[in-house]
C-alpha cells in the first residue's frame, strides 16, 4: 500500500501527537482524548455532510457506541479494550443497517428531523429504564488491553496513544475513502442527485452504505469517549450532544479529514478555558466563536490552509 | 485541486506552529497556581434549569462563607482566618454540560488549576462519574448536594470522596414517617414525579416506606411527566379525579413552584395535602399562591429548619445582607460542606499557615463530627465518607401581615431514625421494616 504525502503527513502528525502526550500535562492529555473521540463522531456527520445532509441525531450511534462498550463491560464482564470497541461499531452497524433502509429516502430537513427523532427515542427508552441507571447512567469498568491492564494513574495516557492510533488510522482511511469513487459519488449527489440517477448509478445505496460507514465510525467515537469518561448517561442520545457535533462539523469545515480533528481540539480548548475564565456566561463565548466562524471563514477552519478565504475576499 | 495540492505543503508547519503554540499558553498557566492559599474548586450549575432554584443560592453562599473566613468573621470553632491560617480561594465552574464534561473539568481543576479540594456536584449522575475519578487522582472531593443511594454502592471504599449532604431516599423515608405523625388517617396517595432517575428512585423509596408505616394508604394514582416539562393541566386532571388524601412529590425548582401553582389554582391542594421534598427551596416565593398546611421538606435540617445556632445566625445574616433573601437548602447544604472541609483541614495536624495533602485531609475527614449551620454533623455512614444528620419536614404557613412565608408544626426525625445502616441499600432496609432504626 503507497501513501500518499497528505497521508503522510497524517500519520506524521499522529505520531508527533502520541509523542508529546508523554510531556504533556495529564489534563491535556484528558482533554485531547475527549476531543479526539468526538472528533470520530464529528466525522460521521462531515461524512454525510458531503453527500448533502445534515444529521441532527448522530448521537444517536455515539451514544450507542458507548452503551454498547459500558453493557458489555457490565453484563458480560468483557474488559479487552478492543472486543469493547469492536462491539460497539458492531451494534451501531446493525442498527445502522436498519434504520438506513429508511433514512435513505429522505433529504433535507426531513432526513435532519427523523434522525433527530431517532435518537431522541433512544434518548427516551434509556431515560426510563432503571436498570441502566436511568438518566444518571452508570460508571463503565477499567479496560484491559489483550491481557494487559495499565497501571493506576497510567490508563489515561495509554488510552491516549491508542486513540492517537485509532485517529490516525481512521484519517488516512477516510483520506481515501473522500478520495475513492464511492466518496466522490456522495458529492455528486449533494450536486445533483438526479444526474447521478442518470450515469446509471444508485444515489440511495450509495448514502446507505454511507450512513452505515458514518455509524460505524460515530460508535468508535462513543466507545472511547465511554472508556475515557469512565461514564455514560443517556445525554449522549440527546439533541444538544448531537448539536454539538454538528457545531463542531460547521467549524472545521468539510474540506479535509484533518478540519474535524483540528475543530475538536480546538472546540476543546476554547470551552473549557471559557468555562475557566467566565464561568457564568461561557456559552456565550463559544456562540461568538461559531459566530465569527461563519462570518469570516464560511468554509470552516480549513479555508485557512487552503488560501480559499483570501480569494473569497478578493 | 491544484490549489489544495500547493497548500498541503503548509500544513507540517502550520500544524507544528498551533500545536506549540497551545502547549505553550496551556502550560504557562499552571505554574501561576502554587501561590500559598487554599484553592476551593466550587462546581454547581451556573446555568441551565437547576441553576435559578439551586446553583445560584450554592454559589452565592460559598461567596458569603469564603469572604467571612477569610477576614475570621465566623463564630467559634470556625474563628481562625481562612483554612488553616491560609487564605481561601475559590475557582468556580458550571456544572452544566453532562457527566463527561464534568469528568474533564474535574481533572481540569485538579491537574491544571492545581485545587486543594473541590467541593460541589448536584446532579447524581455528576457523582458517580466524578467519585472514580476523584479517587483515581488523589482529590480531596466533597458532595455537597447530590442525593444518589449508589454513590457508595459504587465508590466501596472510598479515600477522597465525602459527601456531606443526605441520601435521598432519607428525604422519602422522612416524609412517610411525618405523615404517619400527622396524617395516620390519610387512605388514598397520589404521586407526580418528573421521568427521570430522581423522579423514579424518590418515588420507590416513598411508596416502600409507605407500605411499611401505613399499611393501609392506598396509591391511587402515580403521574411520570418528563422533566422541565413546566404544564401539568393533565396531570393535575388525572390526579383530582381519584380524590386522594396525599399527594406526593420530588419535583424542584420550575418544575415544583408551576405544579404547585397550578394544582392550586385548580382547587387540587385544598382538598388534597401535598407533600413536597424539596419544597422549602421556594419559601420565599410562594406567598399565598400556597396553600397553609401544605408539606415541605428541606432535604435536611437546612434553611427553614436549620437550628437557631451562632454559626446559623451569622451566616443567615451575612447571606439576608449581601443578596436580600434569606439562605435556602441549597445554600445551607454549600455551607456545610466548606464547613466541613475546614473542619478536617485543621484538624489535619499540620502547622498553621500550610496547607495539609489531600490524604491527610481524608483522614481527619473519616468519621469526623463537626458544628455546621444545620447542627452537628456526625459522618458516620459509609466508613466515615457520608454524613448522617435528621430530617424535618413542617406545614406551609403564610403570613399575610409581613408577606413571609414561614413553617410549623415542625418534626424533626434524628439520623439514626431515616438513614440506611452501612451494608445494606437504602430500598431493603426500607422494605425490611427498618431494622435497627432510633426514632424519638
Amino acid at each position: 500500500m503507497r501513501l500518499s504525502k497528505t497521508e503522510l503527513i497524517l500519520l506524521g502528525v499522529a505520531v508527533l501527537l502520541a509523542a508529546g502526550g508523554v510531556i504533556a500535562p495529564q489534563w491535556l492529555v484528558f482533554l485531547l482524548t475527549m476531543a479526539l473521540a468526538k472528533a470520530m463522531v464529528v466525522q460521521g456527520v462531515v461524512m454525510q455532510m458531503r453527500a448533502g445532509l445534515v444529521t441532527f441525531g448522530q448521537g444517536l450511534f455515539f451514544c450507542v457506541g458507548g452503551y454498547a462498550v459500558g453493557m458489555s463491560g457490565h453484563f458480560l464482564n468483557i474488559t479487552d479494550l478492543a472486543l469493547l470497541l469492536l462491539i460497539g461499531v458492531g451494534a451501531a452497524v446493525l442498527l445502522a443497517m436498519l434504520l438506513g433502509l429508511l433514512m435513505t429516502r429522505y433529504r433535507e430537513i426531513f432526513f435532519a428531523m427523523l434522525s433527530l427523532a431517532f435518537s431522541m427515542i433512544l434518548y427516551g427508552v434509556l431515560v426510563k429504564s432503571s436498570a441502566l441507571g436511568s438518566t444518571d447512567g452508570f460508571n463503565v469498568k477499567a479496560w484491559t488491553l489483550f491481557g494487559w491492564t495499565p497501571a493506576s494513574g497510567q490508563a489515561p495516557l495509554a488510552l491516549f496513544i491508542i486513540i492517537v492510533a485509532c485517529s490516525g488510522l481512521l484519517a488516512v482511511l477516510l483520506h481515501r475513502y473522500s478520495r475513492s469513487s464511492a466518496g466522490m459519488m456522495c458529492e455528486a449527489i449533494r450536486e445533483n442527485e438526479v444526474r447521478v440517477e442518470y450515469l446509471g448509478q444508485s444515489p440511495r445505496w450509495v448514502l446507505y452504505m454511507n450512513y452505515v460507514a458514518a455509524a460505524a465510525v460515530s460508535a468508535l467515537g462513543g466507545g472511547f469517549m465511554a472508556l475515557s469518561a469512565g461514564h455514560i448517561d443517556p445525554e449522549m442520545a440527546y439533541w444538544i450532544t448531537s448539536g454539538e457535533f454538528v457545531f463542531i462539523a460547521l467549524l472545521g469545515g468539510t474540506a479535509h479529514v484533518a478540519a474535524p480533528f483540528i475543530a475538536a481540539i480546538l472546540f476543546a480548548v476554547v470551552r473549557t478555558y471559557a468555562i475557566e475564565l467566565v464561568p457564568h456566561s461561557w456559552q456565550m463565548i463559544l456562540g461568538f466563536t461559531l459566530l465569527a466562524i461563519i462570518v469570516f471563514l464560511p468554509k470552516g477552519l480549513w479555508s485557512l490552509f487552503t488560501g480559499q478565504a483570501r480569494r473569497a475576499k478578493a | 485541486m491544484n490549489n489544495s495540492k500547493k497548500s498541503m505543503l503548509k500544513h507540517p508547519l502550520a500544524f507544528a506552529i498551533t500545536a506549540a503554540g497551545l502547549a505553550l499558553s496551556l502550560s504557562a498557566s499552571v505554574q501561576a497556581a502554587e501561590n500559598g492559599k487554599f484553592r476551593i474548586g466550587v462546581v454547581t450549575f451556573l446555568s441551565g434549569p437547576a441553576a435559578g432554584p439551586f446553583g445560584e443560592p450554592s454559589a452565592n453562599a460559598a461567596k458569603v462563607l469564603v469572604e467571612g473566613l477569610n477576614k475570621g468573621q465566623l463564630p467559634a470553632p470556625y474563628d481562625k482566618i481562612g483554612i488553616n491560617g491560609a487564605e481561601i480561594e475559590v475557582v468556580i465552574i458550571d456544572e452544566a454540560g453532562g457527566a463527561a464534561k464534568q469528568v474533564e473539568e474535574f481533572r481540569n481543576l485538579v491537574q491544571r488549576q492545581k485545587v486543594d479540594a473541590v467541593v460541589g456536584y448536584i446532579s447524581s449522575g455528576d457523582c458517580l462519574a466524578i467519585a472514580p475519578v476523584a479517587e483515581e487522582l488523589g482529590a480531596m472531593t466533597v458532595f455537597y448536594d447530590c442525593g444518589t443511594s449508589q454513590l457508595f454502592k459504587e465508590d466501596k471504599t472510598p479515600q477522597y470522596v465525602f459527601r456531606t449532604s443526605l441520601d435521598a431516599a432519607v428525604d422519602n423515608i422522612g416524609a412517610a414517617r411525618y405523615l404517619s405523625k400527622v396524617r395516620p388517617d390519610a387512605q388514598k396517595v397520589a404521586g407526580i414525579q418528573q421521568n427521570y432517575a430522581w423522579g423514579q428512585d424518590s418515588w420507590s423509596d416513598f411508596t416502600h416506606s409507605m407500605e411499611q408505616l401505613m399499611p393501609k394508604a392506598k396509591v391511587v394514582e402515580s403521574q411520570m411527566p418528563k422533566v422541565f416539562q413546566g404544564q401539568y393541566g393533565a396531570e393535575i386532571s388525572a390526579i383530582s379525579v381519584k380524590r386522594p388524601d396525599i399527594i406526593h412529590s420530588s419535583f424542584w425548582g420550575g418544575d415544583m413552584e408551576a405544579l404547585v401553582l397550578q394544582a392550586n389554582a385548580r382547587g387540587l391542594l385544598e382538598d388534597a395535602t401535598a407533600v413536597l421534598t424539596c419544597g422549602e427551596s421556594a419559601i420565599d416565593r410562594y406567598k399565598d399562591q400556597a396553600p397553609n398546611g401544605m408539606i415541605i421538606g428541606g432535604r435536611g435540617p437546612f434553611g427553614a429548619f436549620a437550628p437557631d445556632n451562632a454559626l446559623n445566625r451569622w451566616f443567615k445574616d451575612q447571606y439576608q445582607t449581601a443578596y436580600k433573601t434569606a439562605p435556602t437548602y441549597p445554600a445551607s447544604k454549600m455551607a456545610q460542606a466548606i464547613l466541613g472541609l475546614k473542619h478536617a483541614a485543621e484538624n489535619a495536624k499540620v502547622e498553621p499557615g500550610k496547607i495539609p495533602a489531600p490524604l491527610e485531609i481524608a483522614k481527619a475527614f473519616k468519621g469526623a463530627t463537626f458544628e455546621s449551620v444545620s447542627g452537628t454533623v456526625k459522618m458516620a455512614r459509609a466508613d466515615g465518607h457520608q454524613a448522617m444528620q435528621g430530617i424535618a419536614y413542617g406545614e406551609y404557613q403564610y403570613d399575610p401581615a409581613s408577606k413571609k412565608g414561614g413553617v410549623q408544626n415542625v418534626i424533626a426525625f434524628s439520623g439514626e431514625c431515616v438513614t440506611p445502616p452501612d451494608g445494606t441499600t437504602a430500598l431493603d432496609w426500607i422494605k425490611a421494616g427498618f431494622p435497627g432504626a432510633q426514632c424519638n
